[in-house]
Parts: structure tokens; sequence; C-alpha cells
């Protein structure tokens, strides 16, 4: 069977199962007799081990096998959940993380077998039970009884099948040969519920002994589970009948197998007899065969497939995501339609119905680019679902006693800026728990609450995304920060005495820059908030700090929705058009030429109380200056962060959605320019990144 | 180029210059679209004209005779944009003064210049010269004229 079709769905189902088994694990650890969470539990790494098995992932298959074994220990009541066992099957879990990563990059889970894991997994079971009859045993034990040997008759449903010559023909070949020729019918239990995949074990198990055949239902029907709740299969093979047997019961959730020599219906030799069952089965004929040649020929092309590595990035999508989408492109070319017919009309009535026609499609393509947008939107949930065990983790090896509390997971984000705020945020709640939060002795001492507390909240903010990191803890010490940067050298004396408790906090974002006393490995080696600063503004977003010595610290993080579509307000500098992203805009203002002044020979206005040195665009752009300058100036001012500018621009055109595109790759781009945008007309026009300005 | 230039027969698009014929190989070209808007980019390399849309994609536009130390010419209509496409997700278009042809060319009938690595000099950006009847064609070095 080629399996490689159903990798993708395997990863982002592993991925599922191991979250949501992090996640009950958690809960489960906080409360041990919540049996919900523990049959949640139970069920869930059932599925993984299952599914791993069915994929053929043999080393993931024993780690989940054993972990389940632990898991069904618990939910029978033999064994209490003790810290021990907690980070025993976190340590599982990191494993199972660990063959989903190999999966993902090679489609192969690697060979690390941990053995260390498994072992601890057992001496657990093995400590904790006296009886230490693992489930694989209790498996064989209820298989053997209910194997009877001569069973009804017909319970051997295989005896019914017709068989085709060819097949007829390779058993006799097989019988020549000294191999045996088996028939079986396997039963599975009513329970189960991945048929499909016990099934499919079993014809695994089956193959690595010999072939099979003939199976019914076929091959195809099976996996696409099309079939009740047994099926029939004919073996060849060298290996004796109790080998084959044992490898098909072995599989979880086969209630009974069936399996017997099997003799071939006619003589051999006899080719008249051999005709007529031909014609008799030429109904029949066309169908195994080609289940048949469909089976090999899948099983040639698997390990071909397999060798393809890496699998595409997928995004799941509402369906009713979709059919927004879809509605629109319709709605779409109705309007082109209209467009064209209008256009066929006699000359003289031509605009009015024209211009109706256009605004409609204008409209309409907004939309289709919102509901594109939305596909692309995925909630911050996938990134941060990961973080309470992080935090767990943290607990522990800190010996500080603090809890996570997340709002907002359902706030969606852009794919692109989901991929990489992950590591970023990690970064944050690390040093919040490690710097930010005091020991529990401190914490007991100062009287705040023994229980330390990292909040993170997400919310949307008109075209961003305000994520919020904050901590309760003792906040960041501003004399320490400035001492510290004296002593590192990265600034002077004089300089701290001047600076403000802000810019001071701004120098926690300097690269190498750490006020921790000891390194740990958690935090501290000053790699962390300069990487979280440039990530974050790579992303086009900005970050803040707002601290309060002794209540705790905030990082608040602005990142846009997209990267890819923003609003931006079009401009004219001379001829040349260009666009500035709308998110660094504060105003446009009308500034008569004696308002400006000059400060230390520079440019400048008095923008209600506030002093604003003007940037000449032209002279920027490398535009030779106009003759004569106008009366008053258009200027934009722009922000970054406290900061602000004014640009000297001559004309507005507008504010209009546009897409960012780069600009090629053998050309040199200042990084001015954040890229370049195609306007209605087609031309091309350079988008001014104003935060490398002011 | 080495390995390129073991296979007998290579066709050129033939493209001119003032009064000199340059060679492009064809296995580059993607296309040749006829004088558009070029957007200028402000603080790029001199010999960059600047930036055009073609088809919803921005590429680059080099003026060869920028980039070859020639005098800049006046656009015509003859005037063309050769897009060539060095790798795989990577563009450039090239102007040039026209476009003459499609040449093949033998290995015997191309002369290899000799250059030093280091020399900032014209010949580094052409591989050698062909002979194709009475013209002679000087074949362009593409991994040359993308390097800086």
């Amino acid at each position: 069977m080629d399996l490689s079709q159903y990798l993708e769905i395997f990863i982002d189902e592993t991925k599922e199962h191991l979250q949501s088994l992090n996640d009950q694990v958690l809960i489960m650890e906080q409360d041990p007799e919540n049996i919900d969470t523990v049959n949640e539990i139970f069920r869930a790494a059932h599925s993984l081990k299952g599914m791993a098995g069915t994929m053929g992932f043999k080393r993931m298959q024993k780690l989940t096998h054993d972990l389940e074994n632990v898991f069904s220990e618990i939910r029978n009541g033999k064994m209490s959940v003790t810290p021990d066992i907690v980070d025993i099957v976190f340590k599982c879990l990191d494993a199972l993380e660990g063959y989903l990563a190999n999966i993902q990059e090679s489609a192969d889970e690697g060979t690390e077998d941990n053995e260390e894991i498994i072992n601890l997994l057992n001496d657990a079971l093995n400590s904790s039970t006296s009886n230490s009859e693992t489930a694989e045993g209790e498996q064989a034990a209820k298989a053997a009884p209910a194997e009877t040997p001569a069973s009804d008759e017909d319970k051997r449903k295989f005896l019914s099948l017709s068989l085709a010559d060819f097949e007829v023909n390779a058993m006799k070949e097989a019988l020549e040969k000294g191999m045996n020729v088996y028939g079986a019918t396997v039963y599975i239990q009513e329970t189960c519920i991945l048929k499909a995949a016990r099934a499919f074990l079993a014809f695994k198990g089956v193959e690595s002994l010999g072939e099979i055949i003939k199976s019914d239902p076929s091959v195809q029907d099976i996996e696409d589970e099309r079939f009740d709740l047994d099926f029939s299969m004919f073996i060849i093979s060298e290996k004796p009948a109790e080998q084959v047997h044992k490898v098909i019961a072995n599989v979880s959730e086969i209630k009974e197998v069936i399996l017997e020599p099997f003799t071939p219906p006619e003589a051999p030799g006899a080719k008249a007899v051999e005709q007529e069952t031909k014609s008799e089965e030429t109904a029949a004929e066309g169908k195994p065969e080609s289940t048949k040649e469909a089976a090999s020929d899948k099983k040639k092309a698997a390990p071909e497939t397999k060798k393809k590595p890496v699998v595409n990035r997928s995004v799941r999508v509402d369906i009713e995501k979709l059919d927004d989408l879809m509605n629109l492109v319709s709605e779409l070319i109705i309007a082109k339609n209209g467009l064209v017919s209008a256009n066929e009309n006699e000359d003289g009535e031509q605009t009015q119905q024209f211009n109706e026609q256009i605004e409609y499609l204008e409209r309409i393509t907004t939309n289709l680019h919102e509901s594109v947008m939305k596909v692309r939107m995925v909630p911050i949930e996938s990134v941060v679902n990961r973080f309470p065990r992080m935090i767990r983790d943290l607990s522990k090896k800190l010996n500080k006693e603090m809890e996570l509390i997340m709002t907002g997971e359902e706030t969606e984000l852009d794919r692109t800026v989901i991929d990489e705020i992950g590591d970023p945020l990690m970064h944050m709640l690390r040093n919040a728990a490690d710097h930010g939060l005091e020991s529990t002795l401190d914490r007991i001492k100062k009287g705040k609450p023994q229980v330390g507390t990292i909040r993170l909240n997400a919310y949307q903010d008109g075209n961003n995304v305000t994520i919020e990191v904050s901590d309760d803890g003792s906040g960041v010490d501003v004399e320490k920060v400035k001492a510290s940067a004296v002593k590192k050298g990265s600034i002077s004396e004089e300089q701290a005495a001047m600076m403000t408790d802000k810019e001071a906090v701004d120098l926690l974002f300097q690269p190498a820059f750490s006020t921790a006393e000891k390194v740990s490995d958690i935090s501290g080696r000053g790699v962390g908030l300069d990487v979280v600063k440039s990530k974050i503004e790579g992303l086009g977003g900005d970050v803040e700090v707002n601290t309060v010595l002794g209540e705790g610290t905030t990082f608040i993080v602005r990142l846009p929705l997209t990267l890819a579509i923003i609003q931006a307000l079009m401009v004219e500098i001379q001829d040349e058009k260009y666009a500035i992203p709308l998110n660094s805009i504060v105003t446009v203002e009308d500034v008569p030429q004696e308002d400006i002044k000059l400060v230390q020979n520079k440019e400048v206005i008095n923008l209600r109380g506030s002093v604003i040195p003007l940037i000449r665009l032209d002279q920027i752009l490398d535009l030779e200056a106009k003759a004569e300058e106008p009366e008053s100036l258009v200027v934009v001012i722009v922000k970054k962060g406290d900061k602000q500018a004014g640009l000297v621009i001559d004309n507005l055109i507008g504010q209009q959605e546009i897409v960012i595109k780069p600009l090629g790759k053998y050309i040199y781009i200042h990084k001015m320019f954040s890229g370049a945008t195609i306007l209605g007309d087609g031309d091309v026009a350079l988008i001014i990144d104003a935060n490398t300005l002011v | 180029m080495a390995e390129l230039e073991q296979e007998e027969m290579k066709q050129y698009i033939v493209a001119k210059l003032g009064s000199e014929q340059y060679g492009i190989d064809i296995a580059y070209v993607d296309n040749i679209v006829r004088m558009q808007k070029i957007t200028r980019v402000p603080k790029t390399q001199s010999y960059f004209l600047g930036v055009i849309n073609l088809r919803g994609e921005i590429i680059p536009v080099m003026s060869m005779r920028s980039k070859l130390e020639l005098e800049e010419s006046e656009v015509t209509n003859t005037t063309r944009i050769i897009i060539i496409k060095p790798e795989q997700n990577a563009s450039l278009g090239l102007l040039v003064d026209e476009v003459r042809e499609v040449v093949t060319l033998s290995e015997e009938n191309v002369e290899k210049v000799a250059y030093d690595n280091g020399r900032e000099d014209v010949n580094y950006f052409v591989t050698g010269v062909g002979k194709y009847g009475d013209t002679l064609i000087s074949l362009i070095n593409i991994s040359g004229i993308i390097s800086d």
C-alpha cells in the first residue's frame, strides 16, 4: 500500500494527538482523579499507536505501545499518578515529537530507539503492579482462547471465495515449490474504530512472511474501510501456519483469526478444467486481476515515493471560508461578463453602465482579496499551545511556582507570521519565568501570592495583532540595567545618568545584554531579547516593554495581520510614485514655508508642540531639486516608536491596498525600500520603509 | 562555463549594441520584450535602469551598454529587453539596442578570451568571440554579469 499520500494527514493528526496528550497530561498532573482525562489520554495514545503502526513507523509504535500500557494501568486504577510518572510520560512525548520531526523532514522515523525511555516506562509498570503482564501479553492471551481450531464451517468465509485461474496456478506453483498455501478469515472486534488500520497491519504482517495472492474485499476496499468486520485472504508462505496465525492475531483489536492450509480446487495439470473455471470466472476475473495489479503497483511505488522527502506545508481550512471564496470568484466572473457586454453596447450610453460595472467589479475583488487573506489566517493557538507544557517544565527546573494564563488563543495571524513568531514568544516567556518572576521564597517575603503568574494575551487591534507577555515578578531594575551597561562599556556613566527610564529599559534589547547574574541554560546568556527584537521587526512588527519595579514586566509585541498585503498611502514625488505603509503614518500636514525652522542647520517644523525633523524625500531619492519651491509643503508625518519625522512629498494620490512583491535577486536594494508593488495601471511603485528614515 | 563548451553546437541570441554584436546563450533566455516603462530604483548599482512589471512579476533591468561601459544611447523602436533566467526563481532584464537573430555556433568557431579573474575588465563579461560568416560576436558570460 502506498502510504505517502497519508503522510501529511498522519503528521497533522500525530501533532494534534501529541498536543492533546501534552494538554491532558498537564491536567492529569493537577487532578489525578479525573477519569475523563485519563480516558482521553488513553484514547489519544491508542490512536497514536495505531497510526504509527499503520504507517510502518515501528519504533514510534513500540514507544507509544509502552506508553499506552502505562495509561492503561492508570485507567484501571492499578497505578497512581506520581510526579515521576508524569516526568517519564513527558519525556516519552518529547521522544515522540522527535520521531515526528524526523518523519516530517525525511518521511522516516530515524534510528533512535529510545531504549532508556522504554525501560523507564516498563520499570514504572513493573514496580507499580505486581501483575506485570503487559497489554501485549493480555492481547495474546485474549486471542489464544478465541482461536478454536475447528470452529463453525461458515466462519471459514475464505472457502466460499471464487478464484481466478491465475490465482489457482500461483497456488499450485507454490505447492510444487514446497511452500504452503493458507486460507484465512480474520474477524475484527465490533468496537474497533480503525478497522482499515487493523486490517492493514494484518496485511503488513502477513506480507513480511509471505505473499497475499487474493483478498476479499479487495485491498483498495479495505484501505477505504469498505468492509464489515471480517475479511478473507489466501496466503502463500514458507512459514508454518502457527507463525502466520500469530502475526495476524498479534494485531490489536483482532477478535478471531481462522487460518488453515488450503488446497486449490483442481488437480494439477488438468488444463481443460482450468479452461472451464476460467469461463465461469470471466465475470469476476476483471476485478480481482485489476485489484491485484493495483496492489502490486502500489507495492512497487511505495519505496520510490518514500524517498520523496519533506511534506508540503499545508493549512487546514474551514470549509465555510472556501465556500465564501468560491462564491466571490463566481461573482467576479459574472461582473466581468457584465463588463464585456456593457462595452459592446452603442458608444453613447457606454460610460454610465461601464462605470457601474467597474464599481461592482471593484467591490468584489476587494472582498475576494479579504477572503483569500482569511484562508491564509491561522489561529495563534497552533503556536502557543505548547507553552503550558514549557512553563510546567521551567517551573520544575527553576524550582519556582508559576502558572501561565493564556487568553485570545483564537486570534488569527497570517500563516507566514505564525511560523516565525513561536521562537520570539518562547524567548519572552522564558525570560519572564527566569528573570521576571522571583523565587518562591522571595515572593513569600514580599507578601506576593506564592505562585507567580505569567500571562499571554493576544488580541486584534485594527490591522495589527498585539500579543502581550506579562509577569507579576520583580520588574526591571533600571539602575541595575544602567550599571550593567556601563560595566560592559556600551554606554558611559554620563550617558547613564542622562538616560530616561524608558531608554534604559530599551538597553535590554541590545545584543549580548543580560542582567541575570547567573547564567542558566534557560536564559541569561544575553542572546535573546535582541534576537526577539530583530525577528519581530523582520516581520514588520515592533516590540515594547513596560515595567514597574516590584510589580512586573509586560512585553508588548505588535504584528501586522499579514505580510503580503498592506494598506499604504500612495504619494507622488516629482513624477515618481511611491507607497508609504499606512501603519507608520501619523498624519498628513500642509506646512507653509515660513513655518520651517532651522535647528542645528537641519529643517524642523513645530507641530502642535513637538519639534519634528523634516526629511526631503526628493533629496534622499536622488532626484534633482525643483527650481522653485511651492508656498506650502505636503508633509507626511511618520513615526517609529516615540520618534517622529516629516516626509516632504509633492502630491497625495490616496490610500490603497497594495500587494508587496520582491524586487528580484540581482539588483541591490537600499534598506529604505521594503519592496515594490504593482499599481492598477501596471506601473511599479517602490514601497518606502519609513522606519529606516526616522 | 567549461562544461558547456564541451558541447559541439550552441545557439545564441544575437543582440546589437551600437556597431558591436553580442551573443547570449539561448538556454538562459526566457523572453524578449519591447521597451516598456521602467521604474527607477534610487541608490542601486549605476547600470541598473530600474524595474519593470512583466505579467505581475517585478524584474530588474540592466543596461547592457552601461554594464559593458559603453556610451548610453537613445531608446528607439528596435530597443528590446532580453529577459534571462540565470536561476530557477530569479529573472533579470538586459536592455539592448536591437535583437537580430539566433545563430548556431560550433565550438571551432568560438575563440575563448583569456582573462584574469580579478580584473574589472569588459573581457570579464565575455567568454569568447564567435565567428559567424564575416561578423564577430562577443559571447556574454552570464554568471559574470550577475556576479556583482
